[in-house]
């Protein structure tokens, strides 16, 4: 699975983008959360405050519940500043 | 139309080429908007706009079929800059043409409010303390709700 991260969750995680295996009990964009947030303090400092987390998966906008697939594109950004 | 790019357009060009040879338009609406000189209390003296090649595109072409859909539109522009910006210049660019002036401001108003808060756009700033990230604000999305009341204050929060 492709993730990518922007803005203030790239520099706090220390990178752009990561291919990651996700372990099989990971099922959807919450036990994504869980799960990197046990990757070490980078991702537990950036994913601390899940109200300031946006998630899209190929592209589109998703909630908790979305469930995840091999071969996703899963981006993690904060609310978007643009305009 | 949709441009997402690094380059300064030309506001004059880019409105006559909107309406040029429909004689249906009788109103064409714009917005502009610019870097301002201060973010909070500090002084801020340039801002870099980073975004998500991809979902911007897929974002702002839905946001454009939207308007289309809520109102009779011979035409749309929107143009978002990225890169590295100095107070004054401009970043972004909202232009609607219809036969009538209320659905050309109305659609203009809100493709901006609703690019605001859906396009995946970051602005960091350079400030005398230091670069640091802008951090969205609470009246954009009261803006966006002017448009679609949604029963979650906030829609898109991973949690």
């Amino acid at each position: 699975m492709r993730l990518l991260y922007f803005a203030w969750l790239r520099a706090r995680i220390g990178c752009a983008e990561e291919e990651v295996a996700l372990p099989s009990e990971v099922r959807d964009v919450a036990g994504l959360l869980d799960w990197l947030r046990t990757r070490g303090s980078g991702y537990s400092e950036a994913l601390r405050d899940l109200r300031i987390v946006r998630v899209a998966v190929n592209q589109d906008y998703v909630g908790p519940e979305h469930p995840l697939r091999e071969g996703d594109e899963v981006a993690l950004f904060p609310p978007v500043t643009g305009g | 139309m949709i441009r997402v790019q690094r380059e300064d357009f030309d506001v004059g060009i880019e409105l006559e080429r909107l309406a040029a040879g429909n004689h249906r338009i009788g109103g064409v609406a714009s917005f502009i908007g610019l870097v301002r000189d201060i973010g909070g209390s500090d002084q801020v003296s340039a801002l870099t706009l980073e975004h998500y090649p991809g979902m911007t595109e897929k974002r702002l072409a839905e946001i454009e079929t939207e308007a289309h859909r809520r109102w009779p539109l011979d035409a749309v522009l929107m143009i978002h800059r990225y890169g590295r910006l100095e107070p004054g210049d401009r970043i972004v660019f909202v232009a609607t043409a219809s036969p009538h002036r209320e659905a050309a401001l109305a659609a203009c108003h809100f493709l901006i409010d609703w690019l605001k808060t859906e396009a995946p756009f970051w602005k960091s700033e350079e400030t005398p303390a230091g670069e640091r990230w802008v951090e969205a604000r609470a009246q954009d999305d009261a803006a966006r709700e002017r448009w679609s009341p949604r029963p979650e204050a906030n829609p898109h929060a991973a949690r």
